[in-house]
């Protein structure tokens, strides 16, 4: 067992290819008109990192107001507004299209032997949209904001508050749009561009889990564009579907909202998964455990996830047989998640295991998706729930999931497809740095809320009592480190696209079609179109595809 | 070269294929014709099913409101013109049958009647909205518009108004159940407002085709535009259907 996979062509002689996607156009318009998925992945890429950061700094807002039990730092109106904001942007403009938008995007077309998605120009339409959306809700912000929360709830949305409630639920209405034609684009795609030889069962498991994520993308979204559209309506119209003292039912709203709202959370965590699989397998040089499995419990979490959305109701005052019934398929939603869990596991078990950055992303992700997933079971259970649910325990079970989840998924795949995308090297020993920097912020960030909720502190206000400042303060520190996790990787990302090593056409020594082609691609991908013909991970293969383009070499110098 | 190589052999057979034809309107990614077709197509379906879902939230709406305050569901159905519904529905399904002409035409190559067709198509749809716009504006004059100065008036007291009576001799309802006319009427406006919706883009879409069609763009073998924007019209008119029988058809016997 080797210390590392990296394998690297010689730094003298390597050189980037000439003719690829980044240098086969030039100029601000040939990025902002292209139909390559690979520079669209470029640009949702630039312009999530930004919304991520805008994100950031009103999650870092939040964090320094609950430094201390008062309200000093700002009024709870404002704070209102900051924990709405931070969440409108967080979900609509980062976590849902994270990994789908960007490396989706850039990846799928290439792993199925494809040169490009079915629908380049949808392709382009969706990125607008989300830069439309987003530009809205930054303009929102500048003009005073919302403080609903994000979920829009009503009656509180429709009649009590006077904040900007239309502008941003426009927001969320056309990122909704991207997304279904992000979704839409990637079934059609899957479905209908596979290279020969590319059976279902051939695919990467990340395509499969981005098929799953696809499914929920075009089925869920519209029912939430409807609920803001019925919500805008009630607002300037006036018209009574969510108002009781027209018959309505604010009850009514919760349902709309959350048939989309639970399964967009599988929408953002699915995607991730998939980047797990492919990470895990190559850096464990095994195949994974279960291939038909891991694709199927994608598949599962899909179909379950449409099936559990009154879960987030169990105080809202739905019937008790409800309860019991959403109860019992919350906990049927566990099993296929702890397929994965289990399968991974079982990867790595005799594995040869290296620890790039990837894989440290990679099993942060295994330690902090269990935790987030098995406090998911205490909410689940509708006993437990009625105390814990509007605590601080559920901001920390959906942040383990969301951001100890999905955002280590998202770092471990940037990471991972870093020198494919650009045909650089990221900083190693620098980028190892920052992933135990993240992991460590993250649990002193949020591992404290888990007690904090447990003890009864409410979520959503900016004063608490004095006895819950000690696990406050760690919460403040951990997201000051967290911070600085966060920061790190843009730096050196951004130093590594001139200075970083050049990473020749498959560094990490990886199974995927995207691997056996130069890096960065060229804009038809390939130079032929590949014919698949071996298995998904099949490690065995590359060792002898090596050998024979060895031999070839050998052949043609003597 | 290895037989497991990525680039094998098989990839010289399939592009060969693909070179054989190459049409101006085959775009660079797909390999053939029939596959670009087959993907625009599916694309178009799956367009569709996010559309269900979309009018799927109203329907629950409406199912949910309507078994709670079914007399008052009927009453508000009955103040809808039910000549004018059927008349709109007659229209919708013959402009549904004119642009299956025209993807018949489109795919058998005849210009002059896929133009003629998709100009019917239109002229309907603008019917279709025309008459439309007449409904609304009963009810303005009714005050049936939720929102807008609405009043219930006419089906607490029905007599007090003869334009209103005259048709159905509804028994007049208690004023709790009277209020609830209002979400009836919000439910007809958004589920009607949001096909109409649907019909305007249609129509614009369609002036856009009728346009490049009499230049002849679609009857060259390329007409997956026109197929599968008849996906969309038919999907329109189920959407009608639907709601004709649910808003207009509640309790007449």
């Amino acid at each position: 067992m080797s210390d590392t996979i990296v394998s690297l062509p010689d730094q003298s002689t390597a050189r980037i290819p000439k003719d690829n996607y980044i240098t086969r156009e030039n100029g601000l318009l040939s990025w902002l008109l292209t139909g390559d998925h690979k520079r669209i992945a470029i640009l949702y890429l630039i312009s999530l990192s930004f919304f991520f950061f805008i994100g950031g700094a009103l999650a870092g807002l939040i964090r320094l107001e609950l430094l201390t039990p008062q309200t000093d730092l700002m009024a709870t109106d404002t704070y209102n507004k900051v924990f709405t904001m931070h969440g409108v942007i967080m979900i609509f403009f980062f976590l849902v299209p994270s990994v789908p938008a960007t490396l989706g995007n850039f990846f799928i077309p290439m792993m199925i032997g494809a040169k490009d998605l079915a629908l380049p120009r949808i392709n382009l339409l969706s990125w607008y949209l989300y830069m439309a959306g987003g530009l809205l809700a930054l303009y929102t912000m500048a003009i005073g904001g919302v403080d609903t929360g994000w979920t829009f709830t009503t009656p509180l949305s429709t009649h009590y508050v006077n904040t900007n409630v239309l502008t941003t639920g426009l927001a969320a209405f056309i990122a909704g749009f991207s997304s279904i034609f992000t979704g839409l684009n990637f079934i059609v795609t899957i479905h209908k561009m596979r290279a020969p030889g590319m059976t279902w069962f051939r695919l990467p498991l990340f395509v499969w889990a981005h098929y799953a994520a696809s499914i929920l993308m075009v089925l869920a979204t519209p029912v939430v564009a409807i609920a803001i559209v019925l919500i805008a309506l009630e607002r300037t119209l006036g018209i009574g579907v969510f108002d009781p003292t027209k018959g309505g039912d604010p009850l009514l709203f919760q349902h709309l909202f959350w048939f989309y709202s639970h399964p967009a959370v599988y929408i953002m965590i699915l995607p991730g998964m998939g980047v797990i699989s492919e990470v895990i397998s190559t850096f464990s040089r095994k195949r994974i455990f279960g291939y038909t499995a891991v694709a199927f419990s994608s598949v599962a979490i899909a179909v379950f996830g449409f099936f559990v959305w009154a879960h987030h109701m169990f105080i809202m005052g739905i019937s008790n047989y409800a309860v019991l019934v959403f109860s019992l398929l919350t906990m049927l939603v566990a099993v296929p998640s702890a397929i994965k869990i289990f399968n991974w596991t079982f990867t790595l078990y005799k594995g040869s295991i290296t620890f790039e950055t990837p894989m440290i992303y990679a099993f942060g992700f295994l330690g902090l998706f269990t935790i987030g997933g098995m406090t998911g079971v205490f909410l689940g259970s509708s006993g437990t729930d009625i105390h814990l649910t509007e605590t601080y325990f559920i901001v920390a079970h959906f942040h383990f999931v969301m951001v100890g989840g999905m955002l280590m998924a998202f770092l471990a795949g940037i990471h991972f497809w870093w020198p494919k995308m650009t045909g650089r090297m990221y900083p190693e020993k620098l980028s190892q740095l920052a992933a135990v920097v993240t992991f460590i912020g993250f649990n002193l960030t949020f591992f404290p809320q888990f007690i904090l909720g447990m003890l009864g502190m409410p979520r959503r206000y900016a004063s608490y009592p004095p006895e819950f400042q000690i696990l406050n303060v760690f919460s403040t520190a951990g997201a000051t480190i967290l911070g600085v996790g966060y920061l790190l990787p843009v730096l050196y990302l951004v130093w590594s696209l001139k200075y970083g090593a050049i990473a020749g056409d498959n560094p990490w020594q990886a199974t995927g079609l995207e691997w056996q082609t130069q890096s960065p691609p060229l804009t038809e991908n390939f130079v032929e179109m590949p014919v698949m013909d071996h298995e998904a991970y099949d490690y065995e293969w590359l060792e002898k595809q090596q050998q024979a383009q060895k031999e070839t070499e050998a052949h043609s110098a003597g | 070269m290895p037989d497991n190589s990525v680039s094998a052999h098989g990839a010289s057979e399939r592009t060969e294929i693909a070179h054989e034809e190459h049409p101006a309107y085959l775009r660079h990614h797909f390999n053939s014709t029939a596959q670009q077709a087959d993907a625009a197509g599916f694309a178009m379906w799956l367009f569709l099913l996010t559309e269900v879902m979309f009018f799927g939230g109203l329907f629950t709406a409406y199912l949910v409101y309507r078994n709670w305050y079914y007399p008052a569901f009927v009453v508000g159905s009955h103040q809808l013109n039910v000549v004018w519904g059927t008349t709109n529905t007659a229209v919708l399904i013959f402009s549904s049958f004119t642009m299956a002409m025209g993807v018949w035409c489109a795919q058998t190559r005849r210009r002059r009647g896929l133009v003629l067709s998709l100009t019917l198509t239109f002229i309907l749809g603008l019917v279709f909205l025309g008459i439309k716009t007449v409904e609304y504006r009963e009810k303005i004059e009714k005050h049936h518009v939720p929102g807008f100065h609405y009043s219930v008036q006419s089906f607490l007291d029905p007599q007090s108004d003869p334009e209103v009576y005259k048709e159905y001799h509804d028994k007049p309802l208690v004023p709790d159940m009277a209020r609830h006319t209002e979400l009836y009427f919000s439910l007809y406006f958004l589920m009607t407002g949001m096909h109409a919706l649907h019909m305007i883009i249609g129509i614009g879409i369609l002036g856009f085709m009728i346009l490049r069609a009499r230049a002849g763009a679609y009857t060259a073998g390329h007409e997956t535009f026109v197929d599968n924007f008849g996906l969309y019209w038919h999907f329109i008119d189920i959407i009608w259907i639907y709601l004709f029988a649910l808003l207009y058809l509640i309790s007449r016997h």
